[in-house]
């Protein structure tokens, strides 16, 4: 079974955002970009399954700028086994990455597809779901554990109330959070033989996908800032402040 | 506009957070409900109600118990023929279902709606919320999903919508089966509608001191019980606790935070909080830059107090 993997290349989640002073967007010159935490996940995930033995080839595509190369340089340091950059300038927006995704799994024929639940830059929380209907695959979202066996994949989801256990039939879609796994730091000897590994290079043309947006951003701003208040000196007075507020009688 | 509005239930009662998704439709223009599930034939009832809306949709079956998508979508789908916009609030269901609807109506969604500037102009966070976009839908059609905090709850009764049996009938998709669930049983209020929320972070340090410690003060103060992501990845509780960018999102009268750092994400999921208290021995920590009541030391003295003391 093949695994694709798509990773996004995003600001780094230990960076913070910026807004431009002209409320074009967010500031991403000179700033740390990374791979979407929730895809590193997602990586993880489909090595873990190449090496339990359900999975035997793992795909990693990014839609981006020609330095989300870097991204996929990443995916194959962990483990991936080659990578598709699928080369846009400009963003493109969840509809039109699903719609790449689809041709590439009609073209892949992938068992399993693995996204991250969301991307923390637009935290749009979409792709997933939407690649899902343009396949009709079933998609278990939001997974905290994936297992795999006779051509059906159960998932455990994260969901407001606590987990629900979803069984689907394969080929599928999974998309991960945050406690499905721990991923691996790359090792420097997997650091260089990822240089040597098959990275096609394409263009949303190739699978003749506009990506026109048909969101489009009128302006960004700064969220209304919040005043810090004062500290108190003790439990005392937290409790007296407390009562005055009406909180505790 | 004609509007469809998914009602998120439990097979018994209407969920709030449907209540703030009426609100944002109404102000697109007709607000009409659907309601899928088995047996939800109450939860229609009580859907009809609500303030202000039109026709509430009933799909009743054993194909749409659970809400599964692969077999919830097509029905929106076809719903869809006879309305401009569909919206969701933004759950785990919701965010589950809306987006494959957008993807078969070839629209792209807006997630998590701030505001409705327009009826095609609305307001979202992106960056964890530390920035608002005010972006623009050229679709024709709108699949809008509804930050809950951000609008007021549409009033549950007072309505009189006419409860109407869904014609369309779709197939099961036959490609997913629900297992089984593990929801947590709580006396509490829900996190995302209560009033007082009592957070614990990493510095709880075991899942006994956030039940020794936490619990009590929440009790004291009729409140819901929270987490950061540390908390619950170290198993002191189970996920649905997390508050956050990539959790739940709240904005209590009251968040109180106990050994939490205030890293971005987590500020992403609270700071909309009316009066935010924060208790960290470390007096730099960055909640104290967002909380209107900060109180520097251990946790494990002030918390013991300040529980007697109330
Ligand atoms: C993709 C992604 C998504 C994320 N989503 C979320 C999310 O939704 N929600 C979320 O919360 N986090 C999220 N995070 C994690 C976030 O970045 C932080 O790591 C997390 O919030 C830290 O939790 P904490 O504040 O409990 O722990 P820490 O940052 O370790 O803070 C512990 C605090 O406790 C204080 N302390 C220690 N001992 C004591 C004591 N005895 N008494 C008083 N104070 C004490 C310390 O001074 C410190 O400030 C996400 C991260 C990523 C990468
Ligand atoms: N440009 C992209 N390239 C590759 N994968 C993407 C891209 N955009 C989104 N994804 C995938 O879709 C997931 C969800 O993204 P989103 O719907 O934008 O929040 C991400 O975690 C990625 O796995």
């Amino acid at each position: 079974m093949k695994v694709l993997v798509p990773v996004k290349r995003v600001l780094d989640y230990n960076v913070k955002p910026r807004v431009k002073a002209d409320g074009s967007g967010v500031d991403l010159a000179n700033v740390k970009m990374s791979m979407n935490p929730f895809d590193e996940i997602a990586v993880e995930e489909a090595i873990r399954l190449k090496e339990k033995g359900a999975a035997t080839e793992i795909v990693a595509v990014s839609i981006g700028e020609q330095k989300a190369q870097e991204t996929l340089r990443t995916a194959l340091a962990m483990g991936a086994d080659r990578a598709i950059l699928v080369v846009a300038d400009g963003p493109v927006e969840p509809l039109a990455v699903a719609k790449i995704l689809k041709a590439i799994a009609d073209e892949e024929q992938p068992g399993l597809v693995i996204l991250g639940k969301q991307a923390i830059d637009d935290d749009n929380n979409q792709t997933g779901q939407m690649l899902a209907a343009l396949t009709d695959w079933a998609q278990g979202t939001f997974a905290s554990k994936v297992e795999v066996a006779d051509g059906s994949v159960t998932v455990t989801r994260e969901v407001d109330g606590g987990l629900e256990t979803v069984s689907l039939t394969m080929p599928a879609i999974v998309t991960t959070d945050l406690r499905l796994n721990e991923p691996r730091y790359a090792s420097l000897p997997n650091i260089m033989k990822a240089k040597s590994k098959p990275m096609a290079q394409k263009t949303p043309a190739d699978f003749g996908v506009d990506t026109t947006p048909r969101v489009t951003t009128v302006s960004v701003a700064e969220p209304g800032k919040r005043q810090a208040g004062a500290k108190v000196a003790d439990v005392d007075e937290l409790v007296m402040k407390l009562k005055a507020m009406g909180v505790a009688k | 506009m004609k509007t469809l509005v998914w009602v998120e239930h439990d097979g018994i009662t209407v969920k709030d957070a449907t209540l703030s998704a009426v609100t944002a439709a109404a102000k697109l223009g007709e607000v009409h409900l659907l309601v899928a599930g088995e047996n939800v034939g109450g939860v229609a009832d009580a859907a009809a109600k609500i303030a202000g809306v039109g026709t509430v949709h009933v799909a009743d079956g054993a194909l749409y118990a659970h809400a599964l998508p692969e077999n919830v979508a097509p029905l929106v789908v076809a719903l869809m023929a006879d309305h401009d916009a569909f919206v969701a609030p933004a759950t785990t269901t919701g965010k589950n279902i809306a987006p494959r609807v957008a993807a078969l109506l070839d629209v792209m969604q807006v997630s998590e709606v701030l505001s409705v500037v327009g009826p095609d102009t609305f307001t979202r966070p992106i960056y964890a919320g530390n920035a608002i976009a005010t972006v623009k839908s050229s679709d024709a059609k709108k699949v809008l999903t509804i930050r809950g905090t951000a609008f007021e709850k549409a009033a549950a009764e007072g309505g009189s919508g006419t409860v109407e049996a869904v014609s369309a009938a779709t197939d099961d998709a036959g490609v997913s089966r629900f297992v089984g669930s593990e929801l947590a049983q709580s006396a509490r209020p829900e996190l995302t509608s209560a009033k007082i929320i009592v957070s614990g972070g990493r510095a709880l340090g075991s899942g006994e001191a956030f039940h020794d410690l936490i619990e009590p003060l929440a009790d004291k103060l009729g409140a819901a019980v929270g987490a950061s992501r540390a908390a619950v990845d170290a198993g002191y509780v189970p996920n649905d606790y997390q508050v956050g960018q990539t959790g739940k999102i709240v904005a209590p009268e009251v968040y109180v935070a106990v050994g939490i750092s205030g890293a971005i994400q987590h500020l992403a999921g609270m700071k909309d909080s009316k009066i935010i208290v924060a208790i960290n021995k470390d007096e730099d920590a960055p909640i104290f830059q967002v909380a209107d009541l900060g109180l520097v030391g251990d946790l494990f003295k002030i918390v013991p107090e300040l529980t007697e003391k109330l």
